[in-house]
């Protein structure tokens, strides 16, 4: 599901055909990829088709999909976040730790879990743009800091590594509801969070493309300076940009541990260099300006299809990352080739 | 601005809800107190292949799991069953891995629990399916509850209690444990067992990812305080880099470990390791295909509804050259 943009047309402008209008679009590489994935674990694989086969790979690309949807925002506006992966796991640890330890109501510590979430975002966010440090090594300190803490507090509280329980905490079934339930289609349970990276993902769509503070985005990301000049207000734009992110965290961590009832103080990390290259592999650029929040959902679905896809095919596992490393690297030069194409076609 | 392009998309979205709305929808489950359990598989009678998935929270890479896959395989090859070996320490894509196991429709499931709670539902759906289950090496207490047929693996506070016994009888005094995953409750629970036997114990958090902070780590340790002169390592990688470690701080404490290979062999051999707690893993890849193997061809349960115990052994100066060519193998 594509969700394109086409500029109004204008009878004044040639219009250009509908193969170089495609062959522009930043997810169009990504796309060809996801089908070219498909059709090989649907040949090479027994189960990869089986309804059950289909709810696994989209579930295994859903979490993924919906971070990948919001570093892309992010990405697009020119800045990274490290901190992407471990943040999934703190807001969990949060939501947890309230609800087992404090004894709140489940819909409670979800709404301090995103406070806190919301608040480390304006932190990341705030820090970059204060001291001008680049974003990565900003994030790579909330990174580590939050890895600490994750471990720390959940020791500290509750004098072991793991929190569970969640299952008997007021409140859980009904936030259940929201995050963890499954929607049977045709016998098959599909999980919701599917549902959660398709709709995260035509709402970015259409903030980016749609909404002034897309055209921000797209903006600051390309040049912070110009934009600035302009009267874009870059600050804000980037600020909001990383509470994006932390705000994805957060519903993929309430999905994990309404899910899971229980969360790791380990979970999470390394997590957000997929969600980059989920993000590269939709088009976006490292280089900011550039990219696309359908094409970084597209992303995700690669990603979630190979992982899935090498197990349905009995591969030796010794060899998981290798496939997997392969598979991407060259959803990546697809990409380029793409690129390259659009660029000239764009001159 | 509405271009036809965003009719068409708000159409689909209706569609789409409106399928949502006709499709069944149902929460998880909280706990509830006295939930029945699933009915149990049935066995399907006589032989024919058995295919077996065996999932764990195993680093792929890691030298104790390396031997869990060796039984498993071996066990496989034997009986001339198929063994998919997966593992993933996230548990969250460990459930994934066992939903997928079951998506294959494989005979019969081996699942190590590090993370129970995370695995409730997918275990419960294969034991809903029809397939038979076997637990290993963690979640022993929750085993049965989710309809496994039996668990196989060593009780982590009684090993870590044995540990610290052993300890305590060569006269240490101050005891340094050493945990390398943070997530891991297992390791959490063998050096709370050590703790309780032993009395003086502090933990240190290091990486097993990484190697060479391990091992400063261990050297910073010892020598920050020099009281220390026992080191619990709880994984053969990580008790090797910890006799070099106190070798190089120059400290006189000794060095017992968790588990085996040929570094640990030969560390107990020169005297740099007291002994190792085995809980010899080779059978917790090993016995589950055997017993899903009687489960199919038989309907035999083993366990009598106890956890079937592998561990814990111990290795010391005493019996370290019989099992020694076996770690050589790559199977303790």
């Amino acid at each position: 599901m594509s969700v394109a943009v086409q500029t109004q047309s204008d009878e004044r402008l040639a219009k250009p055909g509908l193969w170089d209008r495609l062959v522009v679009r930043p997810e169009i590489g990504a796309l060809l990829g996801a089908l070219a994935v498909f059709v090989f674990f649907s040949v090479v694989a027994g189960q990869f088709l089986s309804p059950l086969g289909v709810a696994n790979w989209l579930d295994d690309a859903s979490t993924l999909g919906i971070m990948a949807v919001a570093v892309a925002m992010l990405m697009i506006g020119g800045e990274f976040d490290l901190s992407a992966g471990v943040m999934t796991a703190s807001t969990a640890l949060v939501t947890a730790i309230f609800a087992t330890q404090v004894g709140l109501n489940v819909w409670f510590a979800l709404l301090l879990s995103l406070v806190f979430a919301l608040g480390v975002g304006a932190v990341n966010g705030w820090l970059v743009m204060r001291t001008g440090l680049p974003s990565f090594i900003v994030t790579l300190g909330t990174f580590l800091a939050l890895q600490g803490l994750n471990l720390g507090v959940t020791r500290l509280i509750t004098g072991t590594v793991q929190v569970s329980g969640m299952r008997s905490a007021d409140g859980y079934e009904s936030a259940g509801m929201l995050f963890a339930s499954t929607i049977n289609v045709g016998g098959t349970d599909f999980q919701v969070s599917i549902l959660w990276w398709v709709l995260f993902a035509a709402v970015a769509a259409w903030v980016l493309v749609r909404t002034r503070f897309g055209n921000w985005t797209f903006a600051v990301g390309g040049s912070a300076l110009s934009s600035r000049a302009v009267g874009v207000p870059v600050v804000r734009t980037k600020i909001t940009l990383f509470m994006t992110t932390a705000f994805a965290a957060w519903i993929v961590g309430s999905i994990n541990i309404l899910r899971n009832a229980s969360v790791q103080a380990n979970q999470g990390i390394g997590l957000e260099f997929q969600y980059i290259i989920a993000a590269v592999i939709g088009g976006c650029l490292l280089t900011g300006g550039f990219g696309s929040a359908v094409g970084a959902a597209i992303g995700a679905l690669i990603f979630g299809m190979a992982r899935q896809g090498i197990v349905y095919a009995q591969w030796n596992s010794d060899w998981f990352m290798l496939f997997l490393g392969i598979m991407l690297l060259a959803a990546v030069l697809v990409n380029n080739t793409f690129r390259r194409r659009a660029e000239r076609v764009r001159r | 601005m509405t271009s036809d392009r965003f009719v068409k998309f708000k159409f689909a979205a209706a569609v789409a809800a409106g399928a949502l709305v006709l499709a069944a929808c149902s929460g998880p489950q909280g706990d509830k107190p006295a939930a029945g359990g699933g009915a149990a598989p049935t066995p399907n009678s006589g032989g024919g292949s058995l295919r077996v998935a065996v999932v764990t929270h195993g680093t792929s890479g890691d030298a104790f799991w390396n031997v869990v896959k060796n039984g498993a395989e071996a066990a496989g090859k034997q009986l001339g069953a198929q063994v998919d070996y997966k593992a993933d320490g996230d548990p969250g894509a460990q459930a994934k891995l066992i939903d997928n196991a079951i998506a294959q429709k494989v005979d019969g499931l081996v699942v190590s629990m590090a993370n129970p709670d995370a695995l409730k539902t997918s275990i419960q759906n294969a034991v809903k399916a029809g397939i038979p289950v076997i637990t290993i090496n963690s979640g022993e207490a929750k085993s049965a509850e989710f309809g496994a047929l039996t668990h196989v693996g060593q009780s982590e506070t009684i090993a870590g209690e044995g540990a610290g016994e052993r300890l305590k009888d060569a006269g240490k005094t101050k005891l340094l444990c050493v945990i390398h995953e943070a997530g891991n409750i297992g390791q959490n629970q063998r050096c709370d067992g050590a703790k309780s036997a032993f009395g003086n114990v502090t933990t240190l958090q290091v990486d097993i990812n990484n190697p060479t902070d391990a091992q400063s780590r261990i050297k910073g340790a010892v020598q920050a305080d020099p009281s220390v002169d026992a080191v619990l390592a709880l994984n053969s990688q990580v008790a090797a880099g910890a006799v070099t470690a106190i070798k190089g701080a120059g400290s006189k404490a000794q060095v017992a470990t968790f588990d085996l290979n040929t570094d640990v062999v030969t560390a107990i051999k020169a005297g740099d390791v007291l002994f190792a707690v085995d809980q010899q893993q080779y059978e917790q890849g090993y016995l589950p295909i055997v017993f899903l193997k009687l489960y199919k061809d038989n309907a035999n349960t083993v366990g009598g509804g106890r956890p079937v115990l592998t561990g814990p052994g111990f290795v010391d100066k005493s019996n370290v050259d019989t099992i020694a060519p076996f770690a050589e193998k790559g199977t303790r």
